[in-house]
């Protein structure tokens, strides 16, 4: 291999994680509501959506850097995550004779009402916040002199692959060592049980469909600097969710990371290696190999590990 | 401490419990025993409210709780060890017993009802780092034993405590009972181990589809010649 193939394999690698992260924090939303209400939300992309145009709209009113607007559109999110959890899901939920499935179709209904009134107010033109430091790099020439091959990296994609981590470690913080973590894990793994443990599980389910919007909204501000946002981009990051939740094994956080990562990377690969436009077939033969190959998800191979020693 | 008053049972249309009625006084270890089927575990469930009866009322300590929300109850003092353990697996033991004491005193004193637990089942603290998906059977029921402790309750239901277990450990987990009971903590046991239930508990319920059929003290309802070639196989 000689140093331009190295450097191009190495620096896909780096956009690969990069974006692999911002995907894990997308997938942990998603894992999170499927493990505590046994429904897979199929309006967890047009909630990013949302949450892109809180962000586009700060940006554009009040000149307020993406970033920060994680703090006021990830708590708006977590509020419309309330709202559609305890009026439109939970008294669906309530009724025996519905399937499950049915209340999969309503998240359904709801990403589709929600992508449509986004067409009504924003119409449906790309927009995007041209921020200072989009084309902004770190080049590893300037860190070493002499060095043989040439990586860059991205000031925009690090800190939003930095500000991702840092909130998914708070998100592990809150879930291991708080009594309203454990409360919502021991809902996931056992409602009967957890009932008797005095667990408020039907509030459990509410703080859980908030928490879940809330951090997909923050993904959708770590996005919008380095992406652009219409209406039905919505559709495209629900499915890399599910994929995600499904590669990384239902109901599981470090699945839905190790998830996240993996389909960044490979992502990144077939953009590289294949073009642009296969970016989309790679997520599909990945889902499918998934499948196929790894029932149980990422999760059921590191668990298999543990327990075969 | 604990009525049930006349109460009806269904799953949908089909009504498993009838009329059935029972008590348990301050103290005591009272029993529930029939054959599977019977309607053991209904009872208990709708006891703590994962249930509703149809018809009758259940009162806790004097006040009605038949209509109270599942989750309040373990406030009020009534602790619930399920059938199959029910622990969460994907938690540690330290964590599953974190789950136990959620609420009110029992959040306040968590460690040390923790050392009680611990020194109640020494074999716990050498595994409270470990899942509990991946703990042999016996350490699940103490650690599902010690969960229900955990809420400092004044009831305590055991539903099948020794199902699945080896004998020697069925030994250990009937002692354990008769502890707890010695602290002062009301005992209701739903078992299938009718001989051991029978020596260890003050008064005993049995069950027939559904129906209670003879009550009794302990070694009354041991005595009797239905029973007897019923359950105890003499």
């Amino acid at each position: 291999m000689s140093s331009a193939q190295l450097e191009v394999l190495l620096q896909t690698l780096i956009s690969g994680l990069l974006l692999g992260g911002l995907y894990a924090l997308i997938g942990i939303g998603m894992t999170l509501i499927m493990g505590v209400m046994k429904i897979i939300n199929l309006a967890h992309g047009e909630l990013m959506m949302v949450a892109m145009y809180i962000a586009y709209g700060l940006f554009t009113l009040f000149h307020l850097d993406p970033y920060l607007s994680v703090f006021i559109a990830a708590p708006a999110l977590f509020v419309l995550g309330v709202l559609l959890q305890r009026f439109l899901i939970n008294p669906v939920l309530k009724v025996d004779s519905i399937l499950p499935e049915n209340q999969v179709i309503l998240t359904v209904g709801i990403g589709m009402v929600l992508a449509n009134l986004a067409t009504v107010f924003f119409t449906s033109d790309y927009r995007s916040t041209p921020v200072d430091y989009a084309t902004k790099a770190w080049y590893l020439s300037d860190f070493w002199k002499g060095s043989p091959i040439e990586l860059s990296l991205s000031f925009p994609w690090s800190i939003s692959f930095l500000i991702a981590v840092a909130i998914t470690i708070a998100l592990w913080f809150f879930l291991a060592k708080t009594d309203t973590g454990k409360s919502i894990r021991a809902t996931a793994q056992d409602n009967d049980a957890a009932l008797l443990m005095g667990v408020n599980v039907g509030r459990m389910r509410v703080i859980t469909f908030g928490l879940g919007s809330a951090l997909v909204g923050a993904a959708g501000c770590l996005f919008i600097p380095i992406y652009y946002l219409y209406p039905d981009l919505g559709g495209q990051f629900t499915l890399i969710a599910f994929v995600i939740t499904i590669l990384g094994g239902l109901g599981s956080t470090v699945g839905a990371i190790v998830g996240g990562l993996i389909l960044g990377v490979f992502e990144s690969l077939t953009a590289t290696y294949a073009g642009m436009g296969w970016a989309p077939v790679g997520r599909f033969v990945i889902f499918i190999a998934a499948l196929i190959f790894i029932p149980g998800g990422v999760v059921s191979l590191l668990r298999r590990q543990k327990w075969g020693r | 401490m604990l009525e049930v008053r006349h109460i009806d049972v269904s799953y949908g249309d089909v009504q498993v419990i009838w009329d059935v009625s029972f008590s348990v006084r301050k103290g005591e270890v009272v029993a529930l025993i029939g054959a599977n089927g019977a309607g053991k575990s209904t009872i208990l469930k709708t006891v703590s409210g994962l249930l509703r009866p149809g018809k009758g009322e259940i009162l806790f300590s004097e006040s009605p709780i038949h209509l109270t929300e599942a989750f309040h109850l373990i406030e009020k003092g009534i602790a619930h060890v399920p059938e199959g353990r029910r622990l969460f697996p994907e938690m540690t033991v330290d964590e599953n017993l974190d789950t136990g004491s959620l609420k009110g005193t029992a959040r306040a004193g968590r460690e040390e009802t923790r050392e009680t637990v611990f020194n109640l089942f020494p074999r716990l603290r050498e595994r409270r780092k470990q899942l509990c998906g991946t703990l042999s059977g016996g350490e699940q029921q103490m650690v599902a034993v010690g969960r229900g402790l955990m809420s400092r309750p004044r009831l305590i239901m055991f539903d099948e405590p020794s199902l699945g277990l080896a004998p020697i450990l069925v030994k250990e987990i009937f002692h354990v009972i008769t502890r707890i009971r010695e602290e002062g903590v009301t005992v209701l046991i739903v078992e299938q181990n009718v001989k051991q239930t029978l020596a260890i508990a003050d008064r005993a319920y049995v069950l027939e589809n559904g129906r209670v059929v003879l009550e009794g003290a302990g070694a009354e309802v041991a005595g009797n010649e239905h029973v007897k070639t019923a359950y105890l196989g003499i």
